[in-house]
């Protein structure tokens, strides 16, 4: 198989851009088509301060990494979550951030912030503590995880929290949210999301691109990732849109990208509307300051109580 | 032989068959892994030969 661009031996196939690349020419080609997302949905400009959310995962690294080769002012933020479960898989995790910055980007700066030391309570010690059960922990995880970014955003002054997510784990909710009609969803799912009543904006650079994809640029480039999932991740609901949507894409290539990026496009042009839910009003939270529809103390002081 | 690892498990194959025809029979779906053989990433339509190694790599990512 000869690569589209120069002849030479084809590392990948993307059969829904009908594009077959060598080594070089896909790791290039990766790139403008990040910076290509970046201008495209006006994430921020290369002397915007950005803080990219790395969890030592392929997609996460590869984001920091490639945005850093594009000259974007881009500093990562671990958040040590304290999830151990006999596979010290959060410090593994940090251990690939650190290891990525050492062999990789040198220069680059990693802030860390370890829940269980700062706050006083790790992730599966909130989920037996708050009695949510372990199948919760997911749930209390994405509220302590917003709640650390938007902290650590706001005191880095930053344009923009970026996250690694792709195509298949947008069009992954995309087709969730569509099945249960679940229309403030599908109201709001976007690329960007804009900056609101305090709290900061957030990209996704790397929503163009298949999961496959992002795991071909990190082991061309040589990134080492933590390869296990999230022990509290097994089983997950995502996980199973994931494959069934891949099981679509293997007969008709292209089908992720259409159902994914068309809806984009409807929904831009006014082909599809959802009615917006009306607006909450959100206000600062006594103790953080950050905003929340509760009144009073927010969610995440609220589980420290 | 063609040695093949995919997580914990290792098996072997014939050469000489193609790595999409060896992800396939193994029950995996093309779309969700990358083969790599001696650290390299190599495409689907690769023909395997004998005394290669050809390790599987899931795409999914875990949680964050
Ligand atoms: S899988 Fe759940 S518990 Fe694990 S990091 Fe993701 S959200 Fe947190
Ligand atoms: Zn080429
Ligand atoms: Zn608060």
């Amino acid at each position: 198989m000869k690569c589209t661009r120069c002849g030479g031996v084809a590392v990948i196939q993307m059969r829904q851009h009908r594009l077959q690349l060598c080594e070089q020419d896909f790791i290039e080609w990766f790139t403008a088509m990040t910076r290509r997302t970046v201008d495209e949905f006006r994430m921020f400009t290369v002397t915007d301060p950005v803080l990219v959310a790395v969890s030592g995962g392929k997609d996460s690294l590869g984001l920091w990494d490639v945005l850093l080769r594009l000259g974007y002012e881009a500093e990562g933020v671990y958040i040590h979550l304290g999830i151990d479960e006999g596979l010290a898989y959060s410090d593994r995790s940090l251990e690939m951030c650190r290891a990525f910055v050492a062999q990789h980007q040198p220069q680059a700066r990693l802030h860390v912030v370890d829940l269980g030391q700062q706050y006083g309570q790790t992730i599966p010690q909130l989920a037996r503590t708050k009695t949510r059960g372990r199948g919760k922990a997911c749930a209390l995880c994405g509220l302590v995880k917003r709640h650390i970014m938007n902290r650590v955003a706001r005191e880095r002054g930053v344009a923009a929290i970026a996250t690694g997510h792709n195509l298949d784990d947008e069009v992954a909710v995309l087709m969730q949210n569509t099945l249960h009609w679940q229309t403030g969803y599908l109201a709001r799912q976007a690329p960007v999301l804009e900056e609101q009543d305090g709290l900061a904006r957030k990209v996704k650079p790397l929503v163009r691109f298949y999961e496959r994809e992002t795991a071909a640029y990190t082991l061309i480039r040589g990134i080492d990732y933590i390869y296990d999932e999230c022990p509290f991740a097994r089983g997950s609901t995502t996980n199973r849109y994931k494959e069934v949507l891949n099981e679509l894409e293997r007969h008709s290539p292209g089908t992720k990208q259409q159902f994914y990026l068309q809806f984009l496009r409807a929904r831009e042009s006014g082909r599809i509307a959802f009615g917006e839910a009306e607006r909450v009003r959100l206000q600062p939270c006594r103790r953080c300051g950050q905003p929340t529809t509760a009144g009073d103390l927010c969610a995440f002081c609220r589980l420290w109580e | 032989m063609v040695k093949v690892i995919y997580r914990d498990r290792q098996w072997t194959v014939k050469p000489g068959s193609t790595v999409r025809h060896i992800i396939e029979a193994a029950g995996l779906n093309p779309e969700s892994v990358l083969a790599v053989r001696d650290g390299k990433l190599i495409n689907d339509a690769t023909v395997t030969r004998d005394g290669d190694t050809i390790k599987l790599v899931a795409v999914v990512s875990g949680g964050v």
